[in-house]
């Protein structure tokens, strides 16, 4: 009868979903843990973070998973201080940040009993975006004061004082949210403090680049910021202005200007954190070393600036020294900032 | 006097039904002009609803072109987008779906068997489970989210951000309405049949298990499919139960990390780079033709084995 | 059971047992069964609870710090700025999520109602065969297309055409798009539902005012929606429910700053899209940020539900007039 033959095909559809579930479970235990000594590492890493380095981990990640095929890689786009929050919980092994741990996250990992390195993976020159059509070529930290600030409200270009070029059009600003380490870097750069900046007449673009990208893109009185790796992805679509630094002089975001540190105080440098507990596993610590072997030559093609010789051997033996277990130092303070 | 048939009955009643139509039909010409109107506004309305749909088929196809080839279902997530496709996506949804269809399906039928042979509609416990059932079908599918996070995540079972998360968390936001269309289903069979069965001194259970049960089957079934082509495209639990951003793995088993279609998509959407939009919006290709697919099989279903009583 | 024993007892001699129609064994199994089956259909008791315990406990924890008065009208909504108490008044975004829905309404209401007259009354099979498939298909969308067919495309056209005489053209996130293709997602609920209440109505009705010479326009608007009105407005309500739930389409497309007001071209926060903003990023368990999560999850619920309980007693009315 055909009621039957459609109820025995339903359960032996059902059967075989929970046979599969079931031996996939069993299977599952087998690879938990990594395997250290052969060629073929497996286990599981899990990295989340800021928006800004993700692509960045993702590209090695892929990479280090062709040679490695039996391991997972995940990578998350929390933000930074999300990140962070993630990895004093425990929930991660590798958290990104677009600008270091700060003292209550650290206290937060204290309270969490997790133990954690600090390392440089890439410099980044925090880009100023806007619109091609826009005449503007260089502006200071002031003036953008004027437009992110706090207190700002002004509404047009018209309204920025000492334009090197007049320009009158209506602004059309863009941010990235709260979560992001770009926001608090950029707030405190620029505003004086971490965290303020203005709340009325803006786009929060949340971790959503993309919208940054096209708004300004598509708004001739457009401005936006993120790191450079975006611009220089969508330099047909957007122009970088030129940030004038410490010394008076215009600078623009490149490879150079950041890593010979002319490019402030929007030069900043890019962060892998790895907890101390995920260390003990060889596959982080395979993945760590070659994150560092492979950074430099996936950053130009992944957008990225990479790091001086300087910071490089700096950085390497940073994880020589954690990979040769010469005790873990309870998160770091004391690397020196470009 | 006239039999019915005669043929004096038959012109009588065609002259009747003459004369009713001209009746209805000699309406007054502002009265005609508006009606004529109205139409015409329905016909808008309708246009606009068809209009907007073909708009996002149209928007999606356009933008997803570019990509669209085998690649995108066999490809693995790789950090280039010119190089991604969607299988890691596909096993995820996969696997999560069979999750959701293996713990619904029992449970479902189970509860609504229960609410529809069993249960005493005058007690005011079982007029509760229903009122119940119909306020959870109307939850915002982020609040199951929440749950999930809190119970199943962490707290009390603390499994993890792994597929079984999500089925679970999705298992229980689509149980209402497996639970709704399952009843559906069950009612549908006439009670003579029951009836019949009772008479001739079989058991509830027995009743249930080879009368009701199995004429039910085929209305069961295609509700079942419904309610899960719409958990597959469900994200918002999803995000925050764990699926996660970028994973160059499939899922293998029930406790691994995982993310699923609807996921994926929402992420690249988010990406700087334009190639990231283009496999976007193929992703909603794929989705689209993946619930095609589901809904034409429950269609089909429904015309091969419905019963009609 | 007397009956049964009456004529039982009236037809037999004294010494003859009487037969029982009840089960000859006590039946465990079917007991069994029965338990079984009764625990599924508690599972959805268990959920209810579950979620109210999830939603309960911080939420609780959160009014401990922020009294209830200052969340529920307080006008500023900033919870990163956890420092400043009068940064949680939850007023912006549920105005967010209320202008959103007004949009949505203003486009679903029209095309949802009319083409549930349309079915109902007039359905010409042509149409009816082009307009029933298209509603089965919207249902199924994902939210996720929709979120993008409202950025990628709703948003750029607006932008385009947007009359001057209107004002500024929308940002690049907006209420407006959200809002069209939220009502876009609403009108298949609100065609089905209002479909089935005027369908419901009593062929007798129609025919009696057809009879009386009324045209098929007044027909449908001044008899036959009116004795539907309960189940159309149910359909309404749903469709707000629908709209107010809708997580993805606000996400993707409305922003994510709070505003406090009615707008159509700037952005909006809706509660959804907090939630899912939030619960992604900052996941500090038990700091004021991390609770607004549950307390604006509550106020979600609660909302959805206070609806939903409308909504199925217009539903029972409506359905008791006619069966």
């Amino acid at each position: 009868m055909k009621k039957h033959k459609l109820l025995t095909a339903l359960f032996a559809l059902l059967a075989a979903a929970l046979t599969l579930g079931v031996a996939a479970c069993g299977g599952d235990e087998e690879n938990d843990g990594a395997e250290s000594g052969g060629e073929a590492l497996s286990g599981e890493i899990v990295i989340d973070g800021s928006s800004t380095v993700a692509p960045l981990s993702e590209q090695i990640a892929a990479l280090f998973q062709e040679e490695n095929p039996d391991v997972r890689i995940t990578v998350g786009t929390a933000g930074t201080g999300g990140g962070f929050e993630r990895f004093c919980a425990g929930e991660t092994d590798i958290s990104d940040a677009s600008r270091q741990i700060e003292p209550e996250e650290e206290k937060l990992c204290a309270d969490g009993n997790v133990e954690f390195e600090e390392i440089t993976v890439a410099n980044d020159a925090l880009s100023v975006v806007v619109n091609p059509d826009n005449p503007v070529t260089c502006v200071s930290t002031d003036q953008l004061n004027e437009v992110y600030g706090p207190d700002s409200d002004i509404t047009s270009w018209a309204d920025v004082p000492d334009l090197d070029e007049p320009f009158e059009a209506e602004l059309a600003i863009f941010s990235p949210g709260a979560d992001s380490g770009t926001f608090d870097y950029f707030s405190e750069a620029v505003n004086g403090e971490e965290g303020e900046q203005r709340r009325q007449g803006i786009n929060i673009v949340g971790e959503n680049d993309n919208a940054t990208v096209t708004g300004v893109a598509g708004d001739e009185g457009g401005i936006g910021y993120f790191g450079f790796s975006f611009f220089n992805e969508n330099q047909d679509q957007l122009k970088a202005l030129e940030i004038e630094n410490e010394d008076g002089d215009c600078v623009p975001p490149a490879e150079e200007t950041a890593q010979d540190g002319s490019y402030n105080p929007l030069g900043r440098q890019l962060y892998i954190y790895p907890s101390a507990d995920a260390l003990q596993e060889p596959v982080v610590q395979e993945f760590v070393q070659f994150y560092l072997e492979t950074a430099n030559e996936v950053i130009p093609q992944a957008g990225f600036i990479g790091l001086t010789d300087e910071q490089l051997s700096d950085s390497q033996a940073n994880v020589d020294r954690l990979l040769s277990g010469s005790g873990g130092s309870g998160g770091s303070g004391e690397e020196t900032t470009e | 006097m006239n039999e019915p048939g005669s043929a004096r009955t038959r012109r009588a009643v065609a002259g009747a039904r003459a004369a009713v139509a001209a009746g209805i039909e000699n309406q007054p010409t502002a009265d005609v002009r508006k009606s004529i109107a109205f139409q015409a506004f329905l016909l808008f309305t309708i246009g606009v609803a068809i209009l907007g749909l073909a708009l996002l088929l149209i928007d999606a196809f356009v933008e997803g072109l570019p990509r669209f080839g085998t690649e995108l279902f066999t490809a693995e997530t790789s950090a280039l987008p010119q190089d991604s496709g969607f299988y890691n996506a596909i096993i995820g949804t996969l696997l999560v779906i069979a999750g959701v269809t293996a713990m619904t399906v029992p449970v479902g039928t189970g509860a609504a068997i229960y609410l529809e042979e069993y249960a005493d509609r005058e007690r005011w416990w079982n007029r509760l489970i229903e009122v119940n059932i119909q306020n959870l079908a109307a939850v915002p599918s982020i609040v199951y989210g929440i749950l999930g996070l809190a119970f199943i995540v962490r707290g009390p079972l603390s499994i993890g951000f792994v597929v079984l998360a999500g089925s679970m968390t999705l298992s229980l936001l689509v149980l209402p309405t497996v639970i709704i269309a399952a009843r559906e289903a069950i009612r549908a069979v006439p009670p003579s049949i029951r009836e019949g069965s009772l008479a001739l001194g079989a058991t509830e259970w027995q009743t249930i298990r080879r009368q009701t049960l199995p004429a039910a089957i085929p209305g069961i079934a295609t509700g079942v499919i419904l309610a899960i082509s719409r958990a597959v495209g469900e994200t918002a639990p999803l995000l925050l139960v764990g699926a996660a951003a970028f994973v160059t793995f499939s899922p293998e088993g029930f406790f691994d990390r995982y993310t699923v279609l609807p996921v994926q998509i929402f992420t690249y959407f988010a990406r700087a780079q334009d190639e990231y939009i283009v496999l976007a919006a193929a992703g909603i290709i794929v989705m689209l033709i993946l619930l095609l697919a589901m809904n034409s099989f429950a269609i089909w279903l429904r015309n091969r084995y419905e019963q009609k009583w | 059971m007397e009956a049964r024993d009456a004529t039982a007892a009236s037809g037999l001699a004294a010494g003859t047992t009487r037969p029982r129609l009840g089960a000859a064994s006590p039946r465990y199994g079917e007991q069994a069964i029965k338990g079984i089956l009764a625990l599924c259909a508690l599972l959805s008791v268990v959920t209810t609870i579950g979620i109210v315990v999830s939603l309960l406990g911080p939420s609780l924890e959160f009014f401990k710090e922020i009294p209830v008065t200052d969340f529920v009208f307080g006008t500023e909504w900033a919870p990163s700025e956890a420092a400043d108490p009068d940064s949680f008044g939850v007023l912006p975004i549920v105005m967010g999520t209320l202008t959103v829905t007004l949009w949505g309404l203003l486009v679903a209401i029209p095309v949802g109602l009319g083409a549930a007259i349309y079915l109902s009354e007039y359905a010409r099979p042509r149409v009816r065969k082009v307009l029933k498939p298209t509603l089965e298909v919207l249902a199924g969308v994902p939210t996720v297309a929709f979120g993008f067919f409202a950025f990628s495309f709703i948003t750029p056209l607006l932008i385009d055409v947007w009359p001057g005489f209107l004002g500024d053209p929308p940002n690049i996130f907006n209420a407006g798009a959200a809002g069209i293709a939220i009502g876009l997602l609403i009108v298949p609920i609100v065609a089905s539902i209002s479909e089935d209440a005027m369908s419901a109505v009593p062929a007798g009705l129609r025919e009696g005012a057809y009879a009386l010479g009324a045209s098929r326009m007044r027909v449908a608007l001044r008899v036959v929606f009116p004795a539907a009105l309960s189940g159309i407005v149910a359909s309404i309500v749903l469709g707000i429910s629908r709209a107010v739930g809708e997580t993805l389409v606000v996400l993707m497309a409305a922003g994510s700053l709070p505003f406090l007001g009615i707008t159509f071209t700037e952005q909006i926060q809706a509660m959804t899209a907090f939630i899912g903003v939030t619960a992604t990023g900052d996941i500090s368990t038990g700091t004021i940020e991390y609770d607004t999560i549950f307390a604006v999850g509550l106020l979600l619920f609660v909302m959805t539900l206070v609806l939903n309980l409308v909504s199925i007693r217009l539903v029972r009315r409506f359905r008791e007039v006619y069966e």
